[in-house]
C-alpha cells in the first residue's frame, strides 16, 4: 500500500519533471500558433486562446521546396552511409581485415573533429571540383557525420552474430557475398534501422555544411529555410516557428516508431555534433 | 569478387541441397584459384575488398579536408588566391596572428567556460534524472523516451526557440522573471549575459545524452547491491553515495569525457543565437573560425583554418583521453 502510494508520487514528479523539460517544445508549438498582432502582447498567452494558422500557411508557401530538399539528402546520405557502413561493419567484425584495429581508432578520432574544420576543408575541395551549392555534394559533406559511427555500429552488432551462422551459409555453397548480402544483412536489420535512423535525423538537422556548401544554391535544406526566416523577417515569428514544428517531426515520428533504436544509438557511443 | 568467383559453374557436389541452384554451388574454378592464391591470402584480400570502399572514402573525405584545411593555415590567402590556388606559403605567421589577436583570449575563455560549465550541469542533472527514472513507477518508460525530444530535435529548431523565449521584451523567460520580481535582462543582447544564455540553452539540449548513457550504466548494478544496503538500513542517500556513485564511476568516465568532445566542437547553437556577439561576449574558438572564414564579406581563410585547427588540436587531447579510459574499461 504504501509503496504503491509512493510510486504515483513518483509518477507525479515525474510528469512535473517532464513539462518543465518540454516546456520550450510547447513554447515553440504556442508562439507557432500565436496571431502576429498578439506576439509582442504583455504578458504573453501562455495558452494559444485565439489559435491561428498564418505561421503554418507561410510554410506552405514558402518552405515546401526546402523541406523536400532536406528529404532528398536525408535519404541520399542514408544510402550512402548504408553503402560504405555494412560491408565495413561486415569486414571489421566478422573477415578480420589486417589493421583493424587501427581502422576503429580513426572512426573514433574521425567522430571527434569539429564540423566547422571540416565544412572549411569541404569549401576548399568542392570550390575547386565546382560542387559549391549542389545537393549531392551536401549529400557527401553530411555523410562524415554518420559513416564513422554507422561502421562502429554494424562492427559491435555484426560481432555477436553467430559463426556458426556463417559457416552454415558457406556449407551451403555461398560466398562472402552472398553470405553477406542474405544471410548477415537480414540477421542485422536492427542495426541497419538505428544507422538509417541517425543518418537521416543528423543530415535532416545538419546546419554547418548546409550553411557553408548550399548557402546560395537552387535547392538548399530546411534549416536554412528556417535560417533565412530568422535573418529576413525578424518579426514573423508565428512563422518561423511553424517552421521549426514542421522541421521537428521527423524527431517525433523517430521517438514514437522507433524509441528503443534510438536509445540503443545513444548508448552505442552515438553521439551527436 | 566472391560473385566472380560463383559464376563460373561447375560440376555439382554431391552435397549440395537440391534445390540450391547451380549458382549456388562452389565450383571447381573457385577451387583451383584458392590452390594458386593461397586460402589466407585470399581471405585478406576479400577482407580488404570490404573495407576499401571505406577506405578510399576516409581518405577523399576526411584525410583530404583535413589536409586542405591544415594547407589554409599555413598559406597567405586572399580571396583572390584561395580562388587560384597560388597563396604563397606562410609558416606559423597564421597562427602568430591569431594568438595575438585580441579575440583569442577571449574565444579561448568562453570556450573552456562554455564547455565545463555545461558539462558540469547536463552531468548532475543528468544523473539525478538517471537515479530517478530508476525507480520503476508507472509511465517512468513513457516519461524517460519524451525527455530525449531536446536532443533529437534539430539544433536549429532548438537555438530559434530560445532565441525567442530569451528575447528581452517579449520573451517568456523575462516573463517568468518577472514573477519573481526581477527586472528584464537583455539575454542576447547584453554582453553580461549573451555566454550564459547559450549555456543554458546548450544545457537543455545535452541533458538527455547525460540521461540515457547514465541511466544504462545503472541497469549495470546489481539490485541486491541496494537490498543489502536497505537491510542494513542505509538510507537513500548513502545508498547514492556508498552504490550508485562509486560503482558509475567508469560510465561517469565516458559520459564526461565524450561530453566534453562534443561540447567543445559546438557552433550551431551559439552561431544562430548570438553569432558570437554582442562583439565577442560569446564567441567561441569555434564561432570565431567560422566568423574569420565565412563571417564577413572578406573573408579570412587563413586564420579562420588556424583557429579550426587549434580546436582539433584541443579536442585530440581530451579524446585521446577518453580513448585510453575506454580501452583500460575494457581490458
Amino acid at each position: 500500500m504504501k509503496s504503491r502510494s509512493r510510486s504515483r508520487r513518483h509518477t507525479v514528479v515525474g510528469l512535473v519533471l517532464t513539462a518543465l523539460m518540454l516546456f520550450p517544445v510547447y513554447w515553440m508549438l504556442n508562439v507557432s500558433l500565436t496571431p502576429q498582432q498578439d506576439m509582442r502582447k504583455d504578458p504573453p498567452d501562455l495558452f494559444p486562446l485565439h489559435p491561428t494558422f498564418e505561421g503554418y500557411r507561410a510554410v506552405l508557401d514558402d518552405q515546401l521546396p526546402y523541406l523536400g530538399t532536406s528529404l532528398l539528402i536525408g535519404l541520399g546520405t542514408v544510402a550512402l552511409t548504408l553503402l560504405l557502413a555494412a560491408p565495413a561493419g561486415y569486414s571489421l567484425a566478422k573477415l578480420r581485415p589486417r589493421g583493424g584495429g587501427a581502422l576503429g581508432l580513426i572512426l573514433l578520432v574521425a567522430q571527434m573533429i569539429p564540423g566547422i574544420v571540416m565544412a572549411m576543408g569541404f569549401y576548399g575541395i568542392f570550390l575547386d571540383l565546382g560542387l559549391l551549392n549542389s545537393w549531392w555534394g551536401l549529400i557527401i559533406a553530411d555523410s562524415t557525420i554518420a559513416v564513422p559511427f554507422g561502421v562502429m555500429i554494424f562492427t559491435a552488432f555484426m560481432s555477436g552474430i553467430p559463426g556458426e551462422l556463417i559457416a552454415a551459409s558457406r556449407i551451403d555453397g555461398a560466398g562472402t557475398f552472398r553470405t553477406f548480402w542474405s544471410v548477415v544483412l537480414p540477421v542485422s536489420r536492427n542495426a541497419l534501422v538505428t544507422v538509417s535512423l541517425f543518418t537521416f535525423l543528423w543530415a535532416w538537422s545538419d546546419f554547418v555544411f548546409a550553411n557553408t556548401l548550399d548557402g546560395g544554391g537552387d535547392l538548399r535544406p530546411i534549416t536554412l529555410g528556417i535560417y533565412k526566416y530568422i535573418g529576413n523577417n525578424n518579426q514573423e515569428w508565428n512563422a518561423i516557428m511553424a517552421t521549426a514544428v514542421v522541421a521537428s517531426v521527423p524527431a517525433a515520428v523517430l521517438l514514437v516508431l522507433a524509441q528503443r533504436y534510438v536509445a540503443a544509438g545513444v548508448t552505442a557511443g552515438a553521439v551527436k555534433d | 569478387m566472391a560473385v566472380s568467383l560463383r559464376a563460373r559453374g561447375g560440376p555439382p557436389r554431391p552435397a549440395a541441397k537440391p534445390h540450391s541452384g547451380a549458382a549456388r554451388r562452389p565450383d571447381r574454378g573457385a577451387v583451383q584459384r584458392g590452390a594458386r592464391l593461397s586460402p589466407a591470402l585470399r581471405r585478406r584480400l576479400t577482407a580488404l575488398a570490404y573495407v576499401l570502399p571505406l577506405l578510399v572514402y576516409l581518405a577523399a573525405f576526411y584525410l583530404y579536408p583535413l589536409y586542405r584545411n591544415l594547407d589554409l593555415s599555413l598559406r597567405d590567402y586572399t580571396v583572390r588566391s584561395f580562388v587560384a590556388g597560388d597563396a604563397p606559403f606562410s609558416g606559423w605567421a597564421n597562427f602568430r596572428k591569431v594568438l595575438d589577436d585580441p579575440t583569442f583570449g577571449p574565444a579561448m575563455r568562453h570556450t573552456m567556460v562554455f564547455t565545463f560549465v555545461s558539462i558540469a550541469f547536463q552531468y548532475v542533472i543528468g544523473l539525478a534524472l538517471a537515479v530517478f527514472f530508476n525507480r520503476h513507477f508507472r509511465l517512468a518508460p513513457t516519461l524517460r523516451a519524451l525527455f530525449l525530444i531536446p536532443w533529437l530535435l534539430p539544433l536549429i529548431v532548438s537555438a530559434s526557440t530560445w532565441s525567442w523565449m530569451f528575447n528581452s521584451e517579449s520573451g517568456v523567460v523575462n516573463y517568468f522573471l518577472h514573477f519573481l520580481g526581477v527586472g528584464p535582462v537583455g539575454w542576447l543582447t547584453s554582453p553580461d549575459w549573451a555566454l550564459t544564455s547559450v549555456i543554458v540553452a546548450n544545457i537543455w539540449i545535452g541533458i538527455p545524452f547525460n540521461l540515457v548513457i547514465l541511466y544504462s550504466g545503472l541497469q549495470n548494478i546489481p539490485a541486491e547491491l541496494y537490498e543489502a544496503a536497505a537491510l542494513d538500513g542505509a538510507s537513500a542517500w548513502q545508498q547514492f553515495r556508498r552504490i550508485t556513485f562509486p560503482l558509475l564511476r567508469p560510465v561517469s568516465a565516458i559520459t564526461l569525457l565524450l561530453g566534453l568532445v562534443y561540447t567543445l566542437k559546438v557552433f550551431d547553437l551559439i552561431w544562430i543565437m548570438t553569432k558570437g556577439g554582442p562583439g565577442d561576449s560569446s564567441s567561441t574558438l569555434a564561432t570565431w573560425s567560422y566568423q574569420l572564414g565565412f563571417g564577413t564579406l572578406l573573408p579570412k581563410f587563413g586564420p579562420g583554418a588556424a583557429v579550426g585547427n587549434i580546436l582539433i588540436l584541443i579536442a585530440l587531447v581530451f579524446g585521446l583521453l577518453y580513448i585510453r579510459v575506454q580501452r583500460r574499461q575494457e581490458a
